[in-house]
């Protein structure tokens, strides 16, 4: 099971990181979408993996049990990541309707030296 | 009494629906609102000051849970007069943004203004990294929506870039927090301290990977290089009132690494020992090349200052890079400094770019009242490039001074001068087309198109000009009252160090060492 989650993990970095990096408003939304899976998978997985073990411990017997802090550390981040990707569509939208491209460079002139260092 | 702790966050928290729901369809009760919480909260940071400056570490639990299960807020010197320098600039800021007329160019300013304060002081006070993180996300989502306020193509596209790099950053917040309680099964940032102070070197390697992404996360927030590229850009294209505030924002990076990476990983913890210093001193003296080149190369106005906002970080972390007390204060009085130099010249900006039209630095016909602009922005850019009387002077002066150890002193004192050498040519080569060659130029062309008639804007008010004054003044202050500010920073720092002291006043008695 390590194995699946720690590749799978890996996997949503990887390709987090090549969407982002093609500066379209689309995939760079798609990309962060997939970074916050993986960092969520990764708070998640923080607290040791365990199967069919209740997240408070028993008063009877076996001390076995999940640590319950990641899991609502999780539900934070979930919550979180969600409310920031709804912030994100509305303004890669607004930009799209603004500038008639869905580029995430700034290439524009007139603002001078800014748009040279920002985009690079 | 404990409880005036957490009144800095509650109060803009509890005030921002009011205004958001209630006053939203009437600009001046949400002004009038805006304009009393943000004084309400300066009164409050100024009670905040008063209870620190015993020099005590003051712990409020949140539900009254004990301190490595329960969030904590914590206050000490330095989150009391972090807390201060925001709701002195939330003032500022706020009195320009009425007086010139920017809270009504988008809906929800004053609203989203006071989240922005809770989210900002928050982070300041809170002793739990998870909640740091949390805090960070109610700063930047404000942030967000403060930075498109008004619209229009290049700000919404400057806006677009800003939210990706700072979701990107708030991941690998994530990452870090989610390896770090992996490895030390605690998010309390005294607790943190004292489990990774028993992490023996060889077995360090997962805590070192969390320690240099929070140093990346914070990095991006202090426009460190290589991560500091998107700021020139965004504060470039953010209304000018925004950008003034924002100057609060790169201090909350520069704040996270010293609360963090002093305490946490600072020096004397084994597992992380040397790893900061030699990242954080480079990058910091390549951010201060970048400002200095950036001033010299700026053709607009605002990115002029922008860069100036870098090279000034640069500064302020390559003090913070040393790690030792005297490098803190001195680091500490050039952040206050920056603070306000970097909101006087903004806010300055923004009326001469309203009175240009253009921010192009070049010659155009001056405009009235050219004189007493021509004179603020020297006194701005003297307080920004470091030059006496203003406090910027001192400050470098105190953060080479601190910079003595044979190990940095070519490199630090090389690039600080240099950079200000630079800072000061830059500026005044601005100021001198922007005001003085400016009136050489008659431009009979725009006067005679009828349209400068109406084109032309109003004479400066009183009340316009009432923020910049007060941030010189803030500048003005700083130099006159140096000793004793001085002072109250050294204390700050000798606090910062005594790591033992803060886990013992936030864990209890006894697990202090």
């Amino acid at each position: 099971m390590e194995v699946v989650v720690a590749s799978s993990i890996g996997v949503l970095t990887a390709s987090g990181i090549y969407l982002i990096l093609r500066l379209r408003a689309f995939p760079v939304i798609l990309g962060l979408a997939m970074l916050s899976y993986a960092a969520n998978a990764l708070l998640f997985a923080s607290g040791r993996l365990a199967i069919n073990m209740p997240p408070v411990l028993s008063k009877y017997g076996e001390a076995s049990y999940t640590d319950p802090l990641p899991q609502a550390l999780v539900l934070t981040a979930i919550v979180i990541s969600f409310g920031m990707t709804a912030v994100l569509v509305m303004v890669a939208l607004a930009s799209y309707l603004e500038a008639g491209n869905d580029e995430v460079n700034m290439d524009a002139p007139g603002t001078g030296a800014a748009d040279e260092k920002a985009g690079s | 009494m404990m409880h005036w702790i957490i009144a800095p966050v509650l109060l803009p928290a509890l005030l921002a629906p009011v205004i958001g729901y209630v006053m939203r369809h009437d600009i001046t009760l949400a002004r009038v609102a805006s304009m009393a919480g943000a004084v309400g909260l300066l009164g409050i940071a100024v009670h905040l000051v008063v209870m620190a400056s015993g020099g005590e570490t003051l712990v409020y639990r949140l539900g009254d849970w004990p301190a490595p299960f329960g969030i904590v807020l914590v206050l000490d010197r330095l989150s009391a007069v972090m807390v201060l320098l925001t709701a002195i600039l939330a003032v500022i800021v706020l009195w320009h943004a009425c007086a010139s007329g920017w809270d009504r160019q988008g809906r929800h300013f004053h609203a989203i203004f006071q989240f922005q304060l809770m989210g900002v002081c928050g982070a300041f006070l809170t002793g739990d990294i998870f909640n740091l993180f949390v805090f960070f996300e109610i700063l930047l989502i404000a942030s967000y929506g403060l930075m498109i306020h008004g619209g229009g193509r290049e700000r919404m596209r400057a806006g677009l870039q800003y939210v990706v790099i700072n979701l990107a950053g708030s991941t690998l917040f994530l990452f870090a927090l989610a390896v770090l309680y992996a490895s030390t099964g605690t998010l309390n940032i005294a607790d943190l301290a004292l489990r990774l102070r028993e992490i023996p070197a060889d077995e360090a390697a997962l805590v070192r990977v969390a320690a240099i992404l929070l140093m990346v996360v914070f990095a991006v927030k202090a426009a460190l290089f290589p991560v500091h590229f998107w700021l020139p850009g965004t504060y470039s294209n953010a209304p000018a009132p925004v950008a003034a505030f924002f100057a609060i924002m790169t201090k909350v990076g520069a704040y996270s690494i010293i609360r963090i990476h002093n305490l946490v990983f600072g020096p004397g913890v084994e597992a992380t020992d040397g790893l900061m210093a030699g990242w954080l001193f480079p990058g910091a003296v390549v951010t201060i090349a970048i400002g200095a080149l950036g001033v010299m190369g700026a053709r607009q106005i605002l990115p002029l200052v922008s860069f100036a906002v870098v090279g000034s970080m640069g500064v302020l972390l390559i003090a913070v890079a040393s790690f030792t007390p005297a490098a803190f204060a001195a680091g500490l009085y050039y952040l206050v400094h920056s603070t306000f130099a970097a909101a006087a010249l903004f806010l300055l900006a923004d009326l001469v770019l309203h009175r240009r039209g253009s921010g192009a630095l070049a010659t155009l016909p001056a405009t009235a009242q050219n004189g007493l602009f021509a004179a603020l922005f020297f006194g701005a850019a003297i307080g920004i490039a470091g030059m006496p009387p203003l406090s910027g002077f001192l400050g470098k002066l105190l953060v080479l001074d601190a910079l003595r150890a044979p190990e940095v002193i070519v490199w630090a004192w090389v690039s600080v001068l240099a950079g200000s050498l630079l800072t000061i040519v830059g500026f005044a080569r601005a100021g001198s087309v922007l005001f003085w060659k400016s009136t050489v130029v008659t431009a009979p062309a725009s006067a005679s198109t009828g349209s400068s008639a109406q084109d032309t804007p109003a004479p400066v008010t009183t009340a316009e000009l009432v923020p910049v004054f007060a941030a010189l003044a803030m500048l003005g202050a700083l130099a006159a009252l140096a000793g004793p500010v001085a002072g109250y920073f050294e204390a700050t720092a000798l606090q910062l160090f005594d790591h033992a002291g803060y886990i013992e006043s936030v864990l209890g008695t006894g697990r202090g060492e």
